[in-house]
């Protein structure tokens, strides 16, 4: 809402205060000031001016020579307008003079002839182009006729008043009129409030023969008041309401249109005109559309209309979407004598829907939208009537025709002091809260330290005792009101432990080289289904659509981190930045159904994606390019720290290469997964070779248990024994190992891999893998011929299992 | 023999001088101080001495052979520290070549606000709640005082999946469903932080996708004043105890009366700057008096118990706190600008 204070002033007496003084007061008690603005930036030294003659340039067609006389002097213009003419009253910058966007004005040649100045459109003085009028946005500007010649135009065309900009909330549509701001002013400044006083001339004539109101739903349309004006002249609306309206940002039309627009700034009340001569019936008919009907509006477009949408008709057919628009067929246009004005209360949730269905959103239906004040309704009206009476020379007919079932009764809500300073923690005195409900002119009764407020129907969003309390609050001043800290009986604050894990589990990851993540829930067709862990796979899961997504890259819930994160390589790679290690805690959404009932499985993964060099440091020949095994050494170590045994069992997945891939199990379930992503995908991507790893921390949190329990150190002494194997090439090294621990249980209590070995020394198809394996027991220190024993018959179990032998 | 004594002494001396060698100095002990070093020689013709003479060459020998030990022993620990000190030489190395890296992880910059937030209001006795980012509309809309056809529902455009389910606008739901499980009969003190979703269009204000964090404090007799006091705490700690803060009135349909806070603007110190639009006032956060239709949908008696609630965006919190000027930096991870905030 643009609140011209010029206009304002009209209603209440603002006094000296400064436009931002004000601002900023009525900012703190209640609605943001989002901006201050001036209808134009100054000018210097433009005055009225009298076209006393105006011919041709002589060597110009498109010129004029214009002696025009500024008061004090008579200076000669030559001037391009295709409007001007002899007579007018001209706006004129004198030489000298500044105009905005500090142009300045000097005598000049042109075409041969000297030119002293000049006329200045409304663009020209700095009015936005868009409020200027169309018929004169390609000309200058013309003054009444009564405008004193050599009078400065800045207050004539009211170009230095200031705009506030209200951002109003949902709550206080009361302040999308003047009279609601000037309440709200006049509560802050406590100033004394004049309300304009609508009265019209009673005419012979009675609107009754000329109209009849029907109105079939009463719910949807409970008041509805026709006006009929005749001997309208339709010619542009005085300079002062012209110059409010572009103050408020609306581009003046004529005196009709701008009177309607004017009283709904003015009142909040939204009224529409029809051309009665046009509307051919002698009925006003409000009923919900009909199926399939339709009704081409002002702008000219055809609409279709449903039984939820309200219209107004002549009796046949709609004339006006209800509180949306009018139609194009009752149109005020030059032609105009007789106008039938509606003044009516549509149900918010009717206009609601209509703006929805239609997309036409303007200043009438936002405020309908948002219900307006049910005592306005018919003031507004008559208000209209009152300046198309002096604006429009319109003849007002007796007795407008009224279908009213409109609830005016004011509600009452209950305050008393003790409560409000219960509430608030404050001590303001009963009296001050009389004070208050004065300011904010609100009737009440008084009985000790009890009001009964009677809330005035403008104010809507008052219903129950805390509106008041607040109410209350934000005249008092919130910055009156003290600090303090609550007398509730105090409770230790704490993470849950799952909650301090799951920051364990990011410092660990940070600890490790990782850089934490956030990338989006919502993801494209073509990633939703790509490297969705086994686990989750065999869940079978829908991907879940938005119903209404906003783009193609954001339309799906994701079943995995990983193909986002691999989108942010990408976008790294392609800015040179290559050497990546991210990691990321988010949710993904399982569900199986194909049409949503309920809420999607939320669970929480781990997941990582590692690309480029691991290390990176030549001059000393050290440089590692990250591959499986940091990856696995990375979630070998998250387990460790949480000391949860997990193992790695090869496996083939899509999108994953097929030799390099490996599923993560606690327990033999699967939790999980890491591997290199298939080169094929890799090269779609755009990226180089890329490792991830992606965890449900969900049974991780679940398994983990918080105090680790209590090895003793050993006091006896271990002893190492090294074998290394030769293997076939096929032959997984955990295999291995597995038999070597059930073998060597319970003396072997560590198994290392120190070397791995292909080539020449070996046959083709064999390699060969060295253990080293730790021997100790907790009691005793070991025998040589204990360990000897083990370690033989380790020897042959995996002779024996694995077809190998020990490599000398 | 004196003579002799001495003669030895001063040779042996000029030696020891004179030697840079370790091995040569040994070679020197052997010849002078061995078993057949000359010193040894000269004493074992002290039987041919008189009794009176003997004491006296006896004592002579004796300075002789420690001066001469002493000088060795000195000039080996010479040789030995030039050794070491050559050694050493021998070792050093270009301290101008860089070291090798450490990798660097760290946490993303939303993650060091909410937690410091977390932190921050932990300290104040709240507990951490977390709650579904699929919300029902209930939950989302309607224990929060915004039945189907609430005009406010605007504000929010949401992400829907069905009619009843949609991505979560805000974590308030969280606070709704604390207080269900609470069943009306505790105080409730909370925070939740989370990620939310809204039909926003990308752009450097604005993400879909975003962190909200707000908090809930419901018992008997909580006062306004009292959310004045902990917004005061929580501004100050967060943004520095030279901030002040504003109340402003306001509107949410879940909270009556309803506020937003500023905290004077830092840049400028609240004289008005280009951050802070010249008002010299930041906007921080919502909150306000939960309203008592949310406290009775969720089974508390709006006649006993009072609360008050706020909700803030860690995003814009990070932007004002870091001076990042484009909230897309937060989701897109671009590594020079994630590796800006390690320490962060
Ligand atoms: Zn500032």
């Amino acid at each position: 809402m643009l609140v011209s204070l010029n206009w304002l002033k009209n209603y209440v007496d603002i006094g000296t205060i400064t436009p931002d003084q004000l601002a900023e007061k009525i900012t703190k008690s209640g609605i943001e000031v989002e901006g201050i603005e001036y209808v134009a930036e100054t000018s210097k030294s433009v005055v009225v001016g009298y076209v006393k003659e105006c011919e041709k340039h002589p060597n110009a067609d498109k010129l004029n020579l214009c002696q025009v006389d500024v008061g004090d002097e008579v200076l000669q213009i030559i001037c391009g307008a295709p409007n001007i003419s002899q007579g007018q009253k001209v706006a004129v910058a004198k030489p000298g003079a500044v105009l905005p966007g500090n142009f300045k004005i000097k005598k000049v040649k042109l075409r041969g002839i000297e030119s002293n100045g000049m006329i200045c459109s409304l663009q020209e003085l700095g009015i936005q182009e868009k409020y200027v009028p169309k018929d004169i946005a390609d000309g200058i500007f013309v003054f009444p006729d009564n405008a004193t010649v050599g009078e400065d135009v800045t207050s004539l065309l009211n170009l230095d008043d200031a705009v506030l900009e209200l951002g109003l909330t949902p709550n206080r549509s009361d302040c999308l009129s003047y009279l609601g701001v000037a309440y709200e002013v006049a509560a802050i400044l406590d100033k004394p409030i004049q309300l304009p006083k609508e009265k019209v001339t009673a005419s012979d004539e009675d609107a009754h023969d000329f109209i009849s109101v029907n109105v079939a739903n009463q719910k949807l349309n409970p008041y509805y008041g026709a006006f009929v004006i005749k001997n309208v002249q339709v010619k542009p609306s005085p300079l002062w309401m012209r110059n409010y309206l572009i103050a408020a940002g609306i581009r003046p039309i004529n005196n009709v249109v701008d009177i309607t627009n004017y009283v709904l700034l003015e009142y909040g009340q939204p009224l529409h005109a029809f051309d009665y001569d046009r509307l051919q019936s002698k009925e006003i008919v409000v009923r919900c559309a009909e199926a399939n009907e339709t009704i081409v509006t002002l702008d000219d477009q055809e609409r279709k209309l449903s039984h939820e949408h309200l219209v107004i008709t002549n009796g046949q057919e709609p004339v006006a979407i209800a509180g949306v628009m009018g139609g194009a067929n009752t149109e005020v246009n030059e032609h105009t004598t007789t106008i039938l004005l509606e003044a009516a209360y549509f149900n918010p949730s009717t206009v609601r829907k209509a703006v929805k269905d239609t997309g036409l959103r303007s200043e009438s239906s936002t405020r309908f939208e948002k219900g307006v004040d049910p005592n306005r309704v018919n003031r507004a009206g008559v208000r209209a009537c009152q300046l198309f009476e002096q604006y429009a020379n319109g003849t007002v007919l007796s007795n407008a025709v009224v279908f009213d079932e409109l609830d005016r009764t004011e509600k009452e809500v209950t305050i008393n002091t003790l409560e409000i300073n219960k509430r608030l923690g404050t001590m303001i005195t009963t009296e001050e809260i009389g004070q208050i409900l004065t300011k904010l002119r609100f009737q009440y009764e008084q009985i000790d330290d009890e009001f009964k407020v009677k809330i005035p129907t403008r104010r809507g969003d008052i219903t129950i005792f805390e509106d008041m309390l607040e109410e209350v609050a934000r005249i008092y001043g919130y910055d009156n009101l003290p600090y303090t800290l609550p007398n509730g009986a105090s409770q230790a604050g704490a993470l849950t432990e799952r909650q301090q894990l799951k920051r364990q589990v990011k410092n660990y990851m940070q600890g490790a080289g990782l850089m934490e993540t956030i990338t989006y829930s919502l993801t494209r067709q073509d990633y939703v289904t790509k490297l969705i862990s086994p686990e989750i796979n065999n869940r079978n899961p829908v991907p879940v659509p938005l119903a209404m997504p906003m783009s193609e890259d954001h339309k799906y819930l994701r079943l995995s981190l990983l193909p986002e994160l691999l989108h942010t390589v990408a976008y790294n790679r392609a800015r040179n930045q290559t050497n990546i290690a991210y990691y990321e805690l988010g949710s993904i959404f399982i569900s199986t159904e194909n049409k949503l009932t309920k809420q999607p499985d939320e669970q929480l993964r781990l997941s990582g994606v590692l690309s480029g060099q691991w290390i990176e440091h030549e001059w000393q020949q050290e440089k590692k390019a990250v591959d499986f095994f940091v990856v696995k050494g990375i979630i070998e170590g998250i387990f460790k720290f949480l000391e949860i045994p997990i193992t790695f069992e090869q496996t083939k997945l899509t999108d994953m290469h097929p030799g390099r891939c490996a599923t993560v199990l606690i327990d033999n379930q699967a939790v999980g997964f890491i591997g290199q992503i298939h080169p094929k995908l890799e090269k779609k991507l755009d990226l180089n070779e890329t490792y991830v790893f992606d965890i449900n921390l969900e049974t991780v949190l679940e398994v983990f248990k918080n105090v680790p329990n209590y090895n003793q150190i050993p006091k006896h002494p271990s002893t190492t024994r090294d074998i290394a194997f030769v293997l076939n090439k096929t032959t997984l090294a955990g295999d291995v190992k597995k038999v070597i621990e059930e073998t060597g249980a319970p003396l072997v209590k560590d198994i290392q891999i120190f070397d791995v070995y292909l080539g020449e020394h070996l046959p083709e198809d064999k390699k060969s893998i060295a253990y080293r394996l730790l021997y100790q027991d907790a009691e005793r220190t070991l025998t040589d011929d204990e360990v000897e024993e083990s370690y033989q018959s380790i020897i042959t179990a995996v002779n024996e299992k694995f077809n190998a032998y020990v490599r000398s | 023999m004196k003579e002799q004594l001495e003669a030895i002494q001063t040779e042996a001396l000029e030696r020891i001088a004179e030697t840079n060698e370790m091995k040569e100095l040994q070679a020197i002990r052997v010849t002078y101080l061995g078993k057949k070093g000359s010193l040894t020689g000269v004493l074992r013709g002290m039987g041919k001495l008189s009794k009176e003479e003997r004491p006296v060459i006896g004592e002579i020998a004796n300075r002789v052979r420690e001066s001469i030990t002493d000088a060795i022993d000195r000039k080996n620990e010479t040789l030995a520290q030039q050794a070491l000190e050559k050694q050493l030489e021998k070792e050093a190395i270009d301290v101008t070549l860089p070291g090798r890296p450490v990798q660097l992880g760290g946490p993303h910059l939303l993650t060091t606000i909410v937690e410091e937030i977390e932190d921050l209001f932990i300290g104040m006795g709240f507990e951490v709640r977390e709650g579904p980012e699929v919300e029902t509309d209930y939950y989302n809309f309607e224990a929060l005082n915004l039945p189907k056809d609430h005009p406010a529902r605007d504000m929010q455009d949401s992400f829907y999946i069905t009619n009843e389910l949609l991505l979560r606008t805000h974590t308030s739901p969280v606070q709704a469903r604390t207080m269900r499980e609470y069943e009306g009969s505790k105080p409730v003190k909370m925070i939740c932080p989370g990620k939310v979703y809204r039909r926003d269009t990308d752009d450097a204000t604005h993400s879909h996708q975003f962190t909200q964090i707000e908090g809930l404090y419901v018992d008997k007799d909580v006062r306004m004043s009292d959310l004045k006091g902990i917004l005061d705490v929580f501004a100050k700690k967060m943004f520095g105890y030279d901030r002040e803060i504003r109340l402003r009135p306001s509107f949410f349909p879940f909270t009556e009366p309803s506020v937003e806070m500023d905290i004077s603007c830092k840049v400028c110190n609240g004289e008005g700057c280009s951050v802070c639009k010249g008002t010299g006032w930041i906007e921080i956060l919502g909150a306000g008096m939960v309203h008592p239709k949310v406290l009775e949908m969720a089974g508390y008696d709006a006649n006993v118990y009072t609360g008050f609630a706020f909700g803030m965006g860690p995003d814009r919190i990070a932007m004002l706190k870091y001076g990042v000027d484009d909230i897309r930096q937060f989701y897109t991870n671009d590594r020079r600008f994630l590796t800006q905030y390690h320490n962060a």
